[in-house]
């Protein structure tokens, strides 16, 4: 990455309250091009609320986002999504009623073909579904329905449907929760991919040693504030990081 | 089956069922029944484009019905323009009570979305109360022709009318169904949450399906007045029509446009036989009891029953 480099995402002094509750105060981030970020902190530390703030789930209080210097403070979720936003969800959210296709369709439809200049027709639209489910290991499931689907081959979809998205910066909001050791490998492999492939990763995850594995630079919040943001080995290292995870 | 072949089969389906009650059935009370059945597949098929599609619970389904009924009152006063104008007109008038209520209402979900649709009902039923020109509480008498435009009897003659609404309101469920905008409401149904960061519009959406809904519920309102010949507020505005709009998808099936079909039929009919053979005090208790039986025996009503029992002879 040149150090010249524009960010893809800059957040400014970003904060979120929920009544008294600080959910978020003060946040400075940025995301630059290409870029594996992790994003950790203990449970409550605002993690899942800045990136549905980021990515227009909620709105903030008070602070600016921008994306590829676009401002987007007051643009709704699925505009974002147009813009090349995309994120999985921490509890996966498949379109429970609808095949694993039909579930990709719905982004290739909404998000790919509402950008401009864009306009893939019905086959095509079906031939990238199937192409990313089988990116991701899931193409003999195309027509099954989501309640047939194991806990990583749940993972795997809602990553999927993500990318069907074709962002350019993607959030990976705890892809890994609940899953055993191999299963974590196939998962990493994935985004690794992905990343591999142009797409911009924040991956929010409990499990160290996925985290550090996968970032070049640890982001950690703390009852909504950040505390560490620099390389990984660093970034643990720091003694407020410490004190966080370990305790007094 | 192409969405433009569906409604050139189902407009023969419609034009063929037409021809072959004015051949064999020469019963007016037939007519009189089956428009009653009829203007539930619409309020039923309506229902479900915002009920079944998007997974909205509408329970002020008489607001739409009741909207549309009384745009055919002020037209009927005000000049006298063929039934199938004032349909067209109650479609209007109530696709626009629709996007209102949809852009009052859909940021509200859930049980709280489905109250607020009960209130304006009851809001709407108030103004029609204080409205002396259509009647007021008291109501309102509509004398219709004694001879219809066409078939000779008025009641045959809106039997025909309320089988071309059905025809307009399945064939454009089913076109909704099977397009970009039905699966943008299968997504909504699913995971609205889910479906935003996949990039769909919710709330634009979420607005087509109450106009359009809306719309079609006014559509079967519209001839009542020339049905009943007398409207007043507390039987337009009956909390039975929402409550069999309600039920009959649940019983039919709420994914297919089909469901909305089967479920009006058979609840329809059932209704309409124990009127005449045993009391019309027993409908709401017959539409209980047959809600509480498919809730236990098939939550998915009778077409996902008939789909889950395929799907289990194909071995998936």
């Amino acid at each position: 990455m040149p150090p010249t480099a524009k960010p893809l995402l800059a957040a400014s002094r970003l904060a979120k309250h929920f009544g008294g509750f600080v959910a978020l105060e003060n946040i400075d981030l940025t995301v630059m091009p290409g870029e594996r970020l992790g994003l950790i902190g203990p449970n409550g530390s605002g993690k899942s609320t800045l990136v549905n703030c980021l990515c227009g789930t909620l709105h903030h209080d008070s602070g600016t986002i921008a994306f590829d210097g676009r401002r987007l403070d007051r643009v709704p979720a699925y505009r974002r999504t147009r813009l090349g936003l995309a994120r999985s969800f921490q509890l996966p959210k498949p379109f429970r009623t609808m095949s694993l296709v039909d579930n990709l369709r719905i982004p290739l439809l909404y998000a790919v073909n509402a950008r401009p200049g864009v306009h893939l027709a019905a086959a095509a639209i079906e031939e990238r579904a199937l192409a990313l489910l089988a990116e991701v290991g899931l193409a003999d499931r195309a027509r099954r329905l989501p309640r047939d689907l194991t806990q990583v081959e749940m993972r795997k979809l809602e990553l999927a449907r993500a990318v069907a998205s074709a962002p350019r910066l993607l959030f990976a909001d705890e892809a890994m929760a609940g899953l055993s050791p191999s299963e974590v490998e196939e998962i990493l492999g994935v985004l690794f991919r992905l990343n591999e492939g142009g797409i911009t990763i924040v991956l929010i995850e409990h499990i160290m040693r996925a985290v550090m594995s996968f970032s070049t630079r640890l982001v950690v919040l703390v009852a909504g504030h950040k505390i560490a943001d620099g390389a990984p080995d660093e970034a643990i290292r720091n003694p407020e990081v410490e004190r966080a995870y370990l305790g007094e | 089956m192409s969405t433009g072949k569906f409604w050139g089969v189902s407009f023969a389906v419609a034009a063929a069922l037409l021809a072959l009650t004015r051949w064999q059935i020469h019963n007016e009370y037939f007519y009189f029944a089956g428009y009653v059945v009829l203007q539930y597949v619409v309020l039923a098929t309506a229902w479900n484009i915002l009920g079944g599609y998007t997974g909205y619970t509408n329970f002020g389904v008489g607001a739409f019905f009741a909207g549309g009924a009384y745009t055919s009152v002020v037209l009927h006063k005000l000049t006298a323009v063929p039934v199938p104008v004032m349909i067209v007109a109650a479609g209007l008038v109530a696709g626009v009570i629709g996007f209102g209520m949809g852009y009052l209402t859909l940021r509200l979900k859930g049980v709280f979305f489905a109250i607020a649709t009960l209130a304006m009902a009851i809001v709407a039923q108030t103004l029609i109360v204080n409205w002396d020109y259509v009647g007021g509480s008291r109501g309102i008498y509509i004398i219709r022709p004694q001879q219809a435009p066409v078939f000779g009897g008025y009641i045959e003659y809106l039997f025909s009318l309320m089988l071309a609404v059905s025809w307009v309101a399945v064939a454009i469920a089913r076109t909704v169904e099977r397009s970009r905008l039905g699966l943008g409401l299968a997504a909504i149904r699913d995971d609205e949450q889910a479906a935003e960061a996949a990039g769909v519009p919710t709330l634009r959406l979420k607005l087509v399906a109450t106009t359009l809904s809306g719309a079609l519920m006014g559509m079967a309102g519209a001839p009542l007045p020339y049905y009943v010949t007398y409207l007043d507020p507390a039987s337009s505005f009956n909390l039975s029509y929402a409550v069999n709009s309600v039920a009959m998808p649940l019983i039919g099936g709420m994914t297919s446009w089909i469901g909305p079909i089967v479920g009006a039929v058979l609840l329809g009919t059932i209704q309409q036989v124990a009127t005449v053979t045993i009391s019309s005090a027993l409908n709401l208790l017959i539409v209980g009891l047959l809600l509480i039986g498919f809730v236990i025996v098939a939550p998915n009503g009778i077409v996902g029953l008939v789909a889950a029992r395929r799907r289990a002879r194909e071995g998936r």
